[in-house]
């Protein structure tokens, strides 16, 4: 199994090196460079400035070398600085971003688990029945509507017609003079509806998944055995079916894992969320190489371990798979 | 006519009780939108809008505008004098300023400011007004004066905000890198820094020993909001004070009673303009008589109703009506189809096959309008060009086209018949870097190489004086050449459409907008809004 383990790991890094390669001299493609963001059809910017500026970012170099510069710093853990005028450090960025955008999508997971697999539940054990019905129309209706649109028709009706919730950020001017109790309160009334309206648009998936996996799982001979036993329904549905129809629900939370860090721009933009979603999508549009490129490494870091996570599970279950 | 106190079914707004209540009083908040966060509060290291408008209130220069944005009036200067010819500038400051932290300002300030600006180690944008500076002496504390190798009359008004750095606290430093003081800044404007909320907030407080006297509102907060419609749904639940609308959301989305009763709306021209630029290096264009018909072919004035919704005018020349500087005796050509019919018949374009394209020597008349995406009103402004030229018998084909391609492919390459862009206006007249036949090089302005002798000169003539009414008269002429010229077809100077709420009173829209006289805006005891626990 050590060796199995070893084996893998090792395998990581030229990945790791093959992606970033790949990502560096992709997104040096793209028309534009950072310079251009700080000097187009600016009137005060002249040709020396424009010079300067490629120097100081290191731009005038060739690509390879840029590269080979770029490898070395991140080898010894430097994500480098930020080309943008606040010069900032790309770790420091991310830090302020990742733990935003992993409370926002580790709430709404909660809420589409604890939502959808009851739903889903419900669905298989009365299939056809009205409720069943009515939570499929009520899921694909949720799945089906721009998450952007039904955000700003709740932002009308809960921010502006009620009152009763803040229509964006996420929390309150005066948030530092309050108690901790009040600061928890404020920050639960501006995560309802972010919180709320990601996990509603995002329900329909996981509990029309659940919902076959337990159509098949209720067909299966053990199950019929358990209700032969005499066993009560609860138990059967609860105790035996509902355990086993788990595991590929189980599974699609794992590979969902790198998807955690990963921010939605429309979403964050119209809540007004610093999270990751707008960092790098704000990065990709001014060209800021070294940002971009540090939250690509991590999205790549954490893919890569999710997936090891998941094969390291599968040859813990079978011995057949570390020979391989 | 009714008195305060009585108590229909419509309790009064906030802009009716406003409009009674008046004593001036110091106190509340106002909250402001901004699309983007801001970058460096070091004025001379941002280059983008959110970050000038925040630094602005901190920071402050030798002078400034004035309302009318006809002329300069003192800031950090008491006065300025500029020498007969015109080359050196000498500027008294003012002895009673400090640093938000307490050190006196002195010429060795703004001294440090230039060295750091025209550095070479620097990375920014602005250098280039302060490399024309052949010198710059500090006569003594609160005196300094600067030389040019030749008159440069838009010199003054650089001496802004750009070149004033607390030299006590950046000395040795490498600005590059002073993220410490870019976030945190020491000023000596009318407000302080207190706090930043990376893409969230930024809060900026009253600065008690602000050397025109202390601004009424005690705190400005611009929240970071990307999302225009966000920004205007929280303008309506409270969220936001101040807002810049779009010409929809004034003429249409605040009418009702709900939204009147509590937010004013102010509309004035803005600072720029739409235009219709023509590749003047490739056929037809290089045709005066094509780029005149072009401009009788287009109807300004329907354009501005169907894309601004009538919030803006037509547009005649790179300067602003109501201001000094705009001549408005020249004739902008009018919407008149059958003389551009005329004008291309004269050149040589008719339709010869009556296929219902104009063409010349076998060539039918076919070009491409490019603008950059994601810019809404200049996409529709194409379309209705577009049918407008199709009626004429030309065709026209309407590309977008990404920001960093579009400039970096088509522009810079001059690779284009004609593009619809814009530009924003200085209050100074000069037009140098955009007219000049010397600008035409790839990432310089004068990209559709327009090059006229007589232009060159006046543009030289305008910088090279100090003196008002000539400067006057050379930009004048410069006005008319370009309308008969239409190197360019002008098409709009859109407005700016700002809403705020009715608690702030003072303000005076004016040429300059209403932003200028901030510092003596205020709100009523009785209205404030924010109580702020009494800072020390």
């Amino acid at each position: 199994m050590t060796s199995y383990l070893v084996r893998r790991v090792f395998g990581l890094i030229p990945l790791l090196i093959g992606i970033t390669f790949v990502s560096f001299f992709v997104i040096q493609l793209a028309p534009g460079s950072p310079v251009d963001v700080a000097t187009d059809l600016n009137p005060k910017a002249s040709a020396e400035v424009r010079e300067r500026l490629q120097k100081t970012f290191g731009l005038d170099q060739p690509l390879h070398v840029q590269y080979g510069q770029w490898l070395g710093r991140i080898s010894r853990g430097d994500f480098g600085r930020s080309f943008a005028p606040h010069n900032r450090q790309v770790a420091e960025m991310i830090r302020e971003a990742l733990p935003i955008t992993l409370l926002l999508n580790v709430m709404s997971l909660c809420l589409i688990m604890g939502i959808g697999i009851p739903i889903g539940v419900l669905s298989a054990t009365r299939q056809y029945s009205v409720p069943d019905r009515i939570t499929t129309v009520f899921v694909f209706i949720g799945f089906a509507m721009p998450g952007f649109w039904f955000a700003l028709l709740c932002m009308l009706l809960f921010g502006v017609e009620l009152g009763w919730l803040p229509i964006s950020g996420l929390q309150s001017l005066d948030y530092d003079m309050l108690t901790l109790p009040q600061k928890i309160l404020d920050r639960a009334r501006h995560l309802i509806l972010p919180v709320g309206i990601a996990g509603l648009t995002g329900l329909a998936g996981i509990s029309r998944y659940m919902r076959s996996s337990m159509l098949e799982v209720v067909r299966q001979d053990y199950v019929t055995t358990a209700r032969a036993k005499g066993l009560d329904e609860r138990t059967v549905i609860y105790n035996h079916a509902l355990r086993n129809a788990l595991l590929p629900v189980i599974t699609i939370l794992g590979l969902s894992l790198p998807a955690l860090i990963g921010g939605s721009v429309i979403f964050e933009t119209i809540f007004a969320i610093p999270g990751m979603g707008r960092l790098f999508y704000d990065a990709v549009l001014s060209r800021d190489y070294p940002l971009v490129m540090g939250v690509l490494v991590i999205s790549a870091v954490l893919t890569l371990l999710g997936n090891l996570l998941a094969d390291v599970s599968y040859a813990l279950a079978d011995p057949r798979l570390r020979r391989r | 006519m009714t008195a305060g106190c009585s108590r229909g079914p419509e309790t009064p707004g906030v802009c009716e009780i406003a409009a009674q209540s008046g004593a001036v009083a110091n106190g509340d908040s106002i909250l402001l939108g901004s699309i983007g966060d801001a970058s460096n509060l070091i004025p001379m290291r941002a280059g983008d809008s959110a970050s000038h408008e925040v630094a602005g209130r901190i920071f402050d220069g030798m002078l400034a505008y004035d309302r009318d944005l006809g002329g300069l009036e003192p800031r950090l200067a008491e006065r300025w004098e500029v020498s007969e010819d015109g080359r050196e500038i000498t500027f008294y400051l003012r002895k009673d300023v400090r640093w938000q932290d307490g050190e006196p300002f002195t010429a060795r300030d703004v001294e440090f400011g230039f060295k750091t600006i025209t550095d070479p180690a620097t990375l920014t944008a602005y250098a280039e007004d302060y490399l024309q500076v052949s010198r710059f002496e500090v006569i003594d504390d609160h005196t300094f004066r600067v030389s040019y190798d030749k008159p440069y009359a838009p010199a003054l008004a650089t001496w802004g905000s750009m070149v004033v750095l607390p030299r006590h606290l950046l000395e040795g430093q490498n600005i590059n890198e002073a993220t410490e003081f870019a976030r945190n800044p020491v000023g000596l404007g009318a407000y302080k820094f207190e706090s930043w909320g990376t893409k969230r907030q930024i809060t900026v407080l009253a600065n008690d020993d602000y050397y025109r006297g202390r601004p009424h509102i005690d705190r400005v907060v611009t929240r970071i909001l990307p999302d225009q419609q966000t920004q205007f749904l929280e303008l309506k639940s409270g969220g936001l004070d101040m807002m810049g609308l779009t010409p929809l959301q004034f003429t249409r989305q605040t009418e009702a009673a709900d939204f009147t009763r509590n937010i004013r709306k102010f509309n004035y021209l803005g600072n720029g303009y739409t235009y219709l630029g023509y590749n003047l290096l490739r056929e037809p264009f290089t045709d005066v008589r094509v780029r005149r018909a072009l401009s009788h072919a287009i109807d300004k004035n329907e354009i501005v109703s169907a894309v601004l919704l009538g919030r803006g005018q037509p547009a005649v020349s790179p300067y602003k009506p109501g201001t000094r500087w705009f001549n408005d005796r020249v004739n902008d050509p009018q919407y008149d189809p059958e003389k551009a019919r005329a004008l291309l018949a004269e050149a040589g374009w008719t339709d010869s096959d009556g296929d219902g394209i104009l063409d010349k020597d076998g060539k039918p008349f076919r070009f491409e309008i490019i603008t950059n995406n994601g810019n809404e009103q200049r996409a529709k402004t194409a379309t209705i060009i577009q049918r407008r030229l199709r009626e004429i018998g030309i065709a026209v084909e309407v590309r977008t086209i990404e920001w960093a391609a579009f400039i970096n492919d088509f522009v810079d390459k001059k690779n284009f018949d004609a593009v619809v862009l814009g530009w924003s206006l200085d209050p100074d007249p000069d037009q140098y870097i955009i007219w000049h036949s010397s600008k035409t090089e790839p990432k310089q302005f004068n990209f559709i190489s327009f090059d006229y002798a007589e232009v060159d000169a006046l543009l030289e003539a305008g910088r090279r004086t100090f003196d008002a009414d000539e400067r006057k008269k050379a930009y004048d002429r410069f006005q008319e050449i370009l309308v008969e010229e239409q190197p360019y077809t002008f098409l709009y100077y859109p407005e700016s459409l700002p809403a705020l709420h009715c608690r702030f009173r003072g303000i005076e829209p004016a040429a300059a907008g209403i932003a200028y006289n901030f510092k003596d805006w205020y709100v009523p005891q009785s209205l404030q809004k924010y109580a702020m626990t009494a800072s020390p």
